[in-house]
């Protein structure tokens, strides 16, 4: 029996670039390169060591998000997974969390699935949310912050390191996962990865491909709005003293005079 | 006036601050009724009526322990069909998100996370968000629906606002999707009797530049001398030198507090996005150039390991 994983990637923008908004308060993505968000190449990895464990396992990521969104595909499909999906319609434009858990939702039921795999945040929204969105809308256990996952015999097992305790989960399959940083490094493509991957199939599936219709998603459909959106103002040049034998006594004296001790 | 729900976080019927935050919060647009569930629920009562509760729901059930996060939707969601209210506010905890994110969901409404103010609007309640590791804020509100909004910690000051704190049991019926998710097993968390690193007013954190596991007694000491939770870089986590849970940062904890203290910390946009909307920064780092210095208030180029005991035998002559 084959099981098949979808795994959600998205292409944000470079963190390390300057991330800024556009005039109709979305994320600015002309500006700053894109890539694949890192903490979705952990869900990646996790996909790839489960269907290496598996005896027949077919990996498909998938994306929704502009034309730039291919380079997170090919980042991935170079990484070793077997094909991918990418949702692009103009009339995404703006969508929220509540959207983007619809289209991608409608995406993995097209595409059939046993397993889910989710970054456990974005490095743009960061909201946490959309894998447990999706298992709400897939109606599939949530098996979720995983820094330990593994599939066997139609099971899905995992530790979640909570705040108050860490749990061991398990649930049934169909299942939607997400992994932390934590679950292991992920993998380079290789060179042979990398040559792979130009052949490997990238279907390309609209709104009405998915029956969505436009108002369902973007800005207008959008269950959220953004009113403003302003730039931290720089914060003034603190005093930085070099350590000449009494820093340490220095920095008492600013904290007492802060008040705080 | 409106009523505003409010997902109380609890330890065994120890109310956690950020749920007293939310109540302050909560007043604002409304009249909090808080939601409170599992082992020790009612015990939360009195806690939650002295910050401003008019009433509080309770419900125990072995489900919230055996199962993840979805009875809790279920009770969140029965509590919103008893209630009606203008809004649900819940702690911003990776729990509290996805349990927001769901309830939202059924409810036909839309969800912001990670709110960091909160404040009455002409069209519903307008949430300040801190985003793109704290270089941008905006303002947002939810268009469609109750809003549902999840909240950080110390994003406001908890202040005592005696009210009734009525307590009523929720009656609640489990969905068929409440077990799907079994906790085999647990393991709390040891207490190391600091604060919790999230609600703390005092952090200090250390790098790679501690060198080492045994190294962090250095930090611990300085946290103890201050009264405040130690934090850890990705790089001293990843080194095997502190506990995850202690790490600060984008996938570690954003914390927010009066003084962070950075000490080895070269300040990558990573770690920024957890720690720049502290109050009060200082770095110790022997680099002049690491980047952590563009945000301090006050920094010392310096060795830590010259800088830190001299800094803590300083603050305990001082408090005596
Ligand atoms: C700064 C900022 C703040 C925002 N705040 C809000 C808000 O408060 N409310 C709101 O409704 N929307 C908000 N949005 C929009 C929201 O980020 C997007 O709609 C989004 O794609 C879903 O949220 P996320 O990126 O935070 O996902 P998360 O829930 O953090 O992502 C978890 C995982 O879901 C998957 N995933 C998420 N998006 C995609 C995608 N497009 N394609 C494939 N996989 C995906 C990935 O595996 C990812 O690791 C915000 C966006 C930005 C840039
Ligand atoms: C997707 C993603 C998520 C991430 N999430 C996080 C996160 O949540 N939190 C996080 O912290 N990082 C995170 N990172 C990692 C981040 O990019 C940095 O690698 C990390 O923060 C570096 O940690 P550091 O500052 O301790 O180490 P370094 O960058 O190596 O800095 C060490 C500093 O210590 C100083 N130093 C050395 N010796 C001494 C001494 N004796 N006295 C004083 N100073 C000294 C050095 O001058 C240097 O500035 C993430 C990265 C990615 C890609």
């Amino acid at each position: 029996m084959s099981l098949r994983i979808v795994v959600t990637v998205k292409y944000v923008p470079d963190a390390t670039g300057d991330r800024h908004f556009a005039d109709d308060l979305t994320v600015d993505r002309d500006d700053v390169d894109g890539l694949l968000s890192e903490l979705d190449e952990y869900a990646v990895e996790q996909a790839l060591q489960i269907a290496e464990d598996a005896d027949d396992a077919e990996v498909t990521v998938l994306t929704v998000g502009p034309e730039d969104a291919k380079d997170a595909l090919r980042k991935a499909l170079s990484m070793g997974a077997d094909k991918a999906i990418h949702v692009e319609d103009d009339d995404l434009h703006g969508t929220d969390a509540i959207g983007t858990s619809l289209v991608l939702a409608k995406a993995i039921e097209k595409a059939g699935y046993d397993l889910v795999i989710s970054g456990m945040a974005s490095t743009d929204g960061t909201m946490g949310v959309v894998p447990a969105l999706l298992a709400e809308r897939l109606g599939v256990p949530q098996v979720t912050l995983l820094s330990e996952v593994s599939v066997e015999d139609g099971t899905v097992k995992g530790r979640r390191d909570g705040d108050a305790a860490s749990e061991q989960l398990e649930a049934s399959l169909p299942a939607v996962v997400s992994v932390t940083d934590q679950s292991g490094e992920a993998r380079y493509p290789s060179f042979k990865g990398i040559m792979a991957a130009k052949k490997k199939p990238v279907e390309s599936w609209d709104l009405s491909d998915l029956e969505i219709e436009a108002e369902e998603v973007g800005l207008e459909g959008a269950y959220t709005t953004v009113e403003a959106a302003a730039e931290r103002p720089a914060r003034t040049a603190g005093t930085i003293v070099k350590d000449e034998g009494e820093g340490g006594k220095q920095l008492a004296e600013f904290l007492a005079s802060q008040k705080f001790i | 006036m409106a009523e505003v729900l409010v997902y109380v976080d609890h330890v065994d019927g120890a109310v956690r601050k950020p749920t007293l935050e939310l109540l302050t919060l909560a007043r604002r647009i409304g009249e909090p009724v808080a939601v409170a569930l599992g082992s020790g629920a009612e015990n939360t009562a009195a806690t939650l009526a002295e910050h401003g509760a008019v009433k509080v729901l309770t419900h125990d059930a072995s489900e919230y322990a055996e199962y993840l996060v979805v009875p809790k939707v279920d009770a969140l969601q029965a509590a919103y069909e008893q209630v009606s209210p203008a809004a649900v506010l819940v702690p911003s905890s990776a729990e509290g998100k996805e349990i927001a994110a769901r309830l939202a969901l059924r409810i036909g409404s839309g969800i912001i996370t990670d709110a960091v103010d909160l404040e009455a609007g002409d069209e519903g309640p307008v949430a300040t968000q801190s985003v793109f590791a704290a270089s941008f804020t905006t303002k947002s509100r939810v268009s469609k629906g109750t809003p549902v909004i999840t909240v950080k910690p110390n994003s406001a000051a908890v202040e005592a606002a005696p009210a009734a704190g009525t307590v009523e049991a929720l009656s609640v019926t489990f969905s068929e999707k409440a077990t799907g998710t079994k906790v085999t097993g647990r393991t709390p968390r040891e207490s190391t009797g600091r604060p919790e690193l999230t609600e703390a007013a005092i952090v200090v954190s250390g790098g790679r530049g501690v060198g080492g596991a045994e190294n962090f007694a250095l930090i611990e000491t300085l946290a103890d001398s201050l009264g405040a939770a130690v934090g850890a870089s990705r790089a001293a986590v990843d080194a095997g030198w502190y506990p995850h849970t202690n790490q600060v940062g984008q996938t570690g904890k954003s914390v927010s507090p009066q003084l962070y203290i950075a000490t080895g910390i070269s300040g990558a946009i990573q770690h920024r996005a957890g720690m720049q909307t502290s109050k009060t920064i200082v770095a110790i780092n022997k680099d002049a150039e690491a980047p952590i210095f563009d945000l301090v208030d006050y920094g010392i180029v310096g060795d830590l390991f010259e800088v830190v005991p001299q800094l803590t035998e300083q603050i305990r002559a001082r408090k005596g």
